[in-house]
């Protein structure tokens, strides 16, 4: 049984659809033989391409008795061959094919009748930079009324839940608190140790030139405090977390359970947006804490390393250096970040439509452009902070 | 039509086991296909009737049992014969599966370009012959299929499926979620196609109708096995399964249609 079938097979291969032509009783003969298919359709076309008759209006006869097999790439290949001779002005006559392939043949023919040429390209902008540079202004100033007024809808939905906050679902809430929270910790808290370490041997390597490298804990300090520890936390946060809404939300999307919700008297921006963001509203200044700890840890394991200052005199020098105020300088920035990050990673997750490149693109645009508004407002915080003197 | 006069099975399944954990799926399937036929594949839900079409097709391996299609055994193949032997099949998934990044006639261009060395305008022409012999206009060939209706969905699937003029083409409920005028239409499009092209057709179906106007004959799963049969021998079956499935209110009422 196998060797049979192996062999028809192989028959096929070695069975390649040929063509010959020559000049008879003033007739221009094609004949096309063997099986005339996907496999020698190639050949077949470049051959066909060089085989034109040399006279003008010649009558061609095209033989098809010896064909042993059809299929459509090959019937398209004959197709062609006669649109091109009639177009050529020369008088084509088809002859002996078999019924079953003859069928085929007018079948693509058919189809092939029906391809409208395609359609030119229209004309380009006359300066596609500036053109490009105008769509993309248009669409970033679009984006942020949307989101502006995504922020308004989630304010509305927020308030209307204060009126009835039986209504909130913990269950969710308490599911996203664990993602973005308890389990981001290890990765924050990796980085957040490696940045200590970093940022106190920098600090050492300059400060030692003067001979105050105990002033290491007090650029690790106010640095960690004010700005690298919530900084770095927000980046991460917004890499793992709104990344994660996005593609969840947006999922969800495409597999319409959004529309299904809707259906259902549910609102998506209750059951949807709401736990999200105020999971990541709790999480993220806790988790914010949580790396200043560690990366002062790193700093104060690099300190002892490096430059011989224990513990104790870590400690106290920290004591004098930073205030209380230091601290919530820079957490008092961490609510702001949350809700910037869950509202893009929202937006941009109902945003998808249909397809799942979508989610894809809109993932990956969720992360960009929450970042980026992370590191924004935060030099506007300085700004600020600069303003108030604090 | 009678099935086409080869001594040769196109596809042939024997003994086939599936096991999923505890739970058996299949126990000892046996059937064959015959060139040039359409096989219908039908049961009830969860009696593994894709699975059945994903294992032939290679997307998933049986515990035990042997596969052959187009006389080779599926399970013994190089990569090398894997691919040339997938050239000669065509599959239409449920609801398309079309690459959603591409164009239609991009996606009906993918196995080409792939497979073949072909010019690229030939290649070009191949997918609108292909878009057009579905029953597709030619505007639909530069949409996105986010921007197909369901059943666009399905021909341009099924042109993608045809793109490289395959010997056998495989069919995942082809006219499920169709209008009953769409289904219609679909089973006809398959029976010319399948008539023009000289297909073997496998298709795993729910639709009574598509049944009676084109299966040639039915594998039908019961009891973890296959009953094979033409229409007529299963409506004599007294299974009670097949029994009620050929004789209750949709039998009788395709059937009757039928004539």
């Amino acid at each position: 049984m196998m060797p049979r079938g192996s062999t028809r097979r192989r028959e096929g291969y070695v069975q390649r659809g040929t063509i010959t032509s020559a000049w008879a009783e003033g007739q221009f003969i094609l004949t096309a033989a063997g099986r005339w298919d996907i496999a020698s359709a190639q050949v077949l076309e470049t051959q066909l391409r060089a085989k034109a008759p040399d006279r003008q209006e010649a009558s061609v006869c095209l033989d098809l008795s010896g064909l042993t097999a059809l299929d459509t790439a090959g019937a398209l290949v004959i197709d062609r061959l006669l649109r091109r001779l009639r177009n050529q002005g020369h008088q084509v006559a088809v002859v002996g094919a078999r019924a079953d392939l003859c069928e085929l043949l007018r079948e693509v023919q058919r189809a092939s009748q029906g391809i409208a040429t395609p359609m030119p390209l229209p004309a380009g902008p006359r300066f596609p930079f500036v053109d490009r540079i105008g769509r993309v202004t248009v669409a970033v100033g679009q984006d942020a009324l949307a989101m502006l007024n995504f922020l308004g809808l989630v304010t509305v939905t927020l308030l209307r839940l204060l009126r009835a906050p039986g209504r909130f679902r913990w269950k969710p809430f308490a599911f996203h608190l664990e993602q973005v929270g308890l389990n981001a910790l290890p990765i924050v808290g990796l980085l957040s140790f490696l940045i200590g370490i970093v940022l106190a041997y920098q600090g050492a390597d300059q400060l030692r030139r003067f001979g105050a490298e105990i002033y290491v804990v007090n650029l690790l300090g106010i640095g960690v405090l004010r700005e690298i520890g919530i900084l770095m936390t927000s980046i991460i946060v917004a890499g793992r977390s709104g990344s994660a809404f996005t593609a969840q939300i947006g999922t969800m999307k495409v597999n319409q359970e959004v529309d299904a919700m809707r259906t259902l008297g549910l609102d998506p921006m209750e059951l949807l947006v709401l736990p999200r963001m105020l999971a990541l509203l709790v999480a993220l200044p806790l988790v914010a804490f949580f790396a200043n700890v560690v990366a002062l840890a790193g700093g104060a394991v690099m300190a002892y390393a490096y430059l011989d200052i224990n513990f104790v005199q870590f400690t106290r020098q920290l004591q004098i250096a930073v205030s209380a105020t230091t601290l919530f300088v820079g957490l008092v920035k961490a609510p702001v970040f949350a809700v910037v990050i869950a509202l893009v990673g929202c937006y941009e997750g109902l945003r998808v439509t249909g397809s799942a490149e979508s989610v894809g693109l809109l993932t990956t645009k969720s992360v960009v452009v929450s970042i980026f508004l992370v590191i924004v407002l935060d030099a506007i915080f300085s700004i600020l902070f600069s303003y108030l003197g604090i | 039509m009678i099935a086409g006069g080869e001594d040769h099975p196109v596809i042939r399944v024997s003994g086939l086991r599936t096991r999923f954990g505890q739970q058996v799926v299949h126990d000892g399937v046996d059937f064959s296909v015959a060139k040039g036929e359409v096989m219908g594949l039908v049961g009830g839900s969860g009696t593994g009737k894709s699975v059945l079409l994903r294992e032939i097709v290679g997307l998933m391996e049986p515990t035990e049992g042997r596969i052959e299609v187009l006389g080779r055994d599926t399970r013994q193949l190089s990569e090398r014969e894997r691919i040339a032997l997938q050239a000669r099949w065509g599959m239409l998934f449920q609801d398309g599966a079309l690459f959603s990044s591409l164009t239609v006639l991009e996606n009906i261009q993918v196995p080409l370009k792939e497979h073949t060395s072909l010019p690229r305008d030939l290649i070009e022409e191949i997918a609108r012959v292909k878009v057009a012999m579905v029953g597709l206009g030619s505007e639909a060939g530069d949409k996105y299929p986010s921007q197909l209706s369901g059943g666009m969905r399905k021909r341009a699937g099924l042109a993608r499926a045809l793109a490289m003029d395959p010997e056998i083409l495989f069919l995942d409920e082809p006219t499920a979620g169709l209008d009953p005028i769409g289904a219609n239409a679909f089973d006809e499009l398959i029976g010319n196609l399948q008539k023009s092209l000289g297909l073997t057709v496998v298709m795993v179906t729910h639709d009574l109708d598509s049944l009676y106007a084109i299966c040639d004959r039915i594998a039908v799963l019961v009891d973890k096995k296959v009953v094979v049969g033409t229409i007529d021998d299963l409506l004599k079956q007294d299974h009670p399964w097949i029994h009620d499935y050929f004789h209750g209110p949709r039998g009788r009422a395709a059937g009757a249609a039928r004539g």
